[in-house]
Formats: C-alpha cells, sequence, structure tokens
C-alpha cells in the first residue's frame, strides 16, 4: 500500500513537472516559430537564442501589480482563472505517455490512472474549463469584459459538440472509453486510416476549444479593448495564459493518443514517440496560426453549426452502417 | 452570397497553399541582421561622420580656408582660423555640430585641400546635446565611437 502510494506520487510529481515545463517552453516554441516563419529570428537575447525567455517572464509577471477593480467580483474574479488551469491539468491523470516500463524490478505504468470512461472525463472536464472564461468575463465588472466571455464561451461551448461527436465516432470503432485501451487498439493500425473525417473535425474543433487564430476571436478582443481577460493583471493573467498552453499540450497528446497511434513506434521507446508526436501537432498548431486570418464570430458559429456538426453526425452514422454491414 | 462562399469549399485549396508556403519561410534563413555582432554592408561613399584628415607629419590639411563652413546648408561647421605670419594658416578651432549636418557631403566636395571626408562611422550616440559638437579632438579620429559591445 505504502509502495503503491509512492510510486503515485513520484509519477504525480513527475507529471505535473514535466507539463509546468512544457508549458512554460511551449512559449519559447511559440514565439520562435512564429519568428522564423515571419522570416525573422524570435527572441535571441535572453540566455542563448532566448531559452531563459520564459523565466524572464515568470519573473516579469511576479513584479507586476495586482489589481481588482472596484466593481469586480472579488472571490469569482480570484476563481476563474484557477478554475481554468485546474481544469487544463487535470486533464493529464488519463494520458498514457508511453508502454509499461520496469524499473529496478518493478513494473510501472506509465499513466496517472487508468478510467474505464476515460474519454467521458476528459470531454466533461474540458466543458468545466469553459467555466473559467465565462466567470473571468462576468467577475470583471466591465461590460466589454462580460460581452467579450460570454462570446468566447457561446464559441468554446459550441465546438465541444463536434469534438465529442468525433470522439463518439472512434469510441464505436474502438469499442471501449478507455484510453489506454484506445492507444492498445491502435498497435496495427493507426485511427487516423480508420476515421479520417474524424480526424480532421477533432483538430479544427480542438484548435476552436483553443480559442486559437483564426478562431481567437475571444482572445484578439482584448487587443481591441474587449474581452474577457481585460482586467487581470500579473499572476492571475499569466495563469489564464498558461492554462491555454496547458490545454494546447494536452490538446496534443489527446491527438495523439486517438488518432495518431499513441506511443507505438519502431525502434524508439514509447514515451520518446509520444512525445514527438505531441510535439508535431503543437507545431502545426503554432503553424496555422502564422498562417490563417482570423474568422469573424458569426463565420465561426456557421462554421460549427452548419458545416462540422452535420459533417461529424454524418460521420457517426455512416460509420455505424458500415459497422454494420462489416459485421 | 456568403453562404455559396463558404460552402462551396473553394477557400481549402488556398489554406494549404499558405500553409506550404509558410512552412517554406520557415525553413529558410530569416532575413534580420543582428546588430552588433553583424552589421550591414555599407558602400564605399557611404556619407557618416566626418573626419579631419592628417598628413604625413602628423599636421591637419585643412587650411581653415572656411569653404565647408560657407556651403554647408545647415549651418553646422564653425571654424576659427589661425595664421601667424610667414606661416601656415591651420584652423585653432573646427566644430562640427553632428546634430545639425544632414551628411550632404557638400563639405568634403568643396574642400580644396581633400582635408575633410564622411567616413563609415555611424554609432554615435550620447546623452546630451553639447557632446554632439565634434571638436577637432573628436574629429581626428571617428572611428572609436565604432559599438563593439553585445
Amino acid at each position: 500500500m505504502v509502495e503503491f502510494m509512492a510510486v503515485l506520487l513520484i509519477k504525480l510529481l513527475v507529471v505535473f513537472t514535466v507539463s509546468m515545463l512544457i508549458v512554460a517552453y511551449a512559449t519559447w516554441i511559440e514565439r520562435k516559430v512564429l519568428g522564423h516563419v515571419q522570416l525573422r529570428y524570435g527572441p535571441m537575447r535572453v540566455g542563448w537564442h532566448g531559452l531563459l525567455q520564459p523565466v524572464a517572464d515568470g519573473i516579469k509577471s511576479f513584479f507586476k501589480e495586482e489589481v481588482v477593480p472596484e466593481n469586480a467580483d472579488k472571490s469569482l474574479f480570484i476563481l476563474a482563472p484557477i478554475i481554468s488551469i485546474t481544469a487544463a491539468l487535470s486533464l493529464l491523470v488519463v494520458i498514457p505517455f508511453g508502454d509499461t516500463v520496469t524499473i529496478m524490478g518493478r513494473t510501472i505504468t506509465l499513466y496517472l490512472t487508468d478510467l474505464d470512461i476515460g474519454i467521458l472525463f476528459v470531454l466533461g472536464l474540458a466543458t468545466i474549463g469553459s467555466y473559467g472564461t465565462i466567470l473571468g468575463g462576468w467577475s470583471s465588472g466591465n461590460k466589454y469584459g462580460v460581452f467579450g466571455g460570454l462570446r468566447a464561451t457561446a464559441q468554446m461551448i459550441s465546438y465541444e459538440l463536434s469534438m465529442a461527436f468525433a470522439v463518439i465516432s472512434l469510441v464505436m470503432v474502438a469499442g471501449t472509453l478507455s484510453l489506454v485501451e484506445m492507444v492498445h487498439y491502435q498497435a496495427d493500425l493507426w485511427n487516423i486510416v480508420r476515421q479520417p473525417v474524424a480526424f480532421i473535425i477533432f483538430i479544427v474543433s480542438g484548435i476552436a476549444e483553443l480559442n486559437r487564430t483564426p478562431f481567437d476571436m475571444p482572445e484578439a478582443e482584448s487587443e481591441l479593448a474587449c474581452g474577457y481577460n481585460i482586467e487581470y493583471s500579473s499572476m492571475k493573467f499569466s495563469l489564464f495564459f498558461m492554462a491555454e498552453y496547458a490545454h494546447m499540450f494536452v490538446f496534443g497528446a489527446l491527438v495523439t493518443t486517438f488518432f495518431l497511434g499513441g506511443w507505438h513506434g519502431p525502434f524508439l521507446p514509447g514515451v520518446v514517440w509520444f512525445f514527438i508526436k505531441t510535439f508535431l501537432v503543437i507545431f502545426f498548431c503554432i503553424w496555422e496560426r502564422s498562417t490563417f486570418p482570423r474568422l469573424r464570430y458569426d463565420q465561426v458559429m456557421k462554421l460549427e453549426w452548419k458545416i462540422l456538426l452535420p459533417a461529424a453526425l454524418l460521420n457517426v452514422a455512416v460509420t455505424g452502417l458500415v459497422m454494420i454491414i462489416m459485421a | 452570397m456568403d453562404e455559396q462562399r463558404t460552402l462551396s469549399g473553394k477557400y481549402i485549396v488556398p489554406l494549404l497553399k499558405g500553409l506550404s508556403y509558410t512552412l517554406k519561410n520557415f525553413f529558410s534563413k530569416p532575413v534580420t541582421i543582428q546588430y552588433p555582432t553583424e552589421r550591414r554592408p555599407v558602400s564605399k561613399r557611404w556619407r557618416g561622420l566626418h573626419r579631419l584628415k592628417v598628413d604625413d607629419q602628423g599636421r591637419l590639411k585643412c587650411a581653415a580656408c572656411g569653404l565647408c563652413a560657407a556651403i554647408c546648408p545647415s549651418s553646422a561647421i564653425s571654424l576659427v582660423p589661425y595664421e601667424e605670419e610667414g606661416g601656415t594658416r591651420y584652423p585653432e578651432e573646427f566644430v562640427i555640430n553632428e546634430i545639425r549636418c544632414i551628411f550632404c557631403g557638400y563639405c568634403q566636395e568643396a574642400c580644396p585641400k581633400d582635408a575633410i571626408e564622411l567616413t563609415e562611422v555611424y554609432d554615435y550616440v550620447d546623452y546630451c546635446r553639447e557632446d554632439f559638437k565634434f571638436d577637432i579632438a573628436k574629429l581626428k579620429n571617428p572611428e572609436q565611437f565604432v559599438f563593439k559591445g553585445k
């Protein structure tokens, strides 16, 4: 029992540390990739090729003044970024990072827990993450913040529908809701070959969930004096920011687990393949951010309700039909 | 009109072309020049800070004729000649106000003794306007101002 708790604690610490490091350095990767795509270097001065830039950003936001506006609902104001980052980080418990390894005579599984309803857990917690957005907007006491928060939340809950239907077609094919079983199911053939339409729908919906370009109307409005994080300063703003990058890392991990075969791959150990695939997805997120123009809000809604959701439903229907015919 | 454009899917191929263009850019060398470690190449006729040239005996070539001061479009040069009886004439004071200067190069063209030239040095930065009035000491060696730090 003690041994079990000790192993679990160590795994928890490792997962938490690694993901916080990845979140911090995802900002560095983003700035460098965006820079090189725009034919310039990214940060170059702070440390070798800017590697200490996240540290500098952390120190800066630590020393900034915390401002709570007078009209703000103080408890909700403080609670909103906490909800965001908690929901983002809690998704890490079900992700299988690699194959089972044997260290010092003990077999250690490289996931924190194997829930039988893993996929349902993931979808549910992702929805709770949008509470942070709406509460952040509402508690700012600023009517532009409320408006921005409402728009962001409407976008996020709409895209969760198509994301759920894309995952449902996967569940139909694999026959299991558990993520570890899903990775084992892809041992011979990746799900992207079995469900290419679901892959495209999942990627587009995921990018919309993350509020990234081309769907970053809620965030861009902050640049235009509108948006749910307009009244937030230093640490709470950094928490929102880190929640977004943590969501991006989790999104990469989920795409890898659902469609790209998890940790399967030749020669290299499973963990390495997992991280390679996750970073490819993160690179794609940054790549498409630097390429695509921003969609207007009504175009965003139209894309979801008129194109993605019918496509996802059709995909589920066709998958079911094919399964019946082939059985 | 918007409906037809969104639903026909005509924007998918341009989106993919955009992605390939940005990927090509990602693998190209950036065009940024990392000043001050790298500097951009300047032409041989680059008009930078002035230099008062000396001859092989270390005396200023300048004869304090005042042609440069006369032709300067922004009156940046002020000059006080000194002539001893039967001797050479040289400038006792020669001040170029580099803030007033427009770096046109007319003084270089006007000088009959080829005593003043515009160098490739452009690095001078300072805190107060008085220090921009270059006297003969600063004008003899403008290369001292080239920034060698990081």
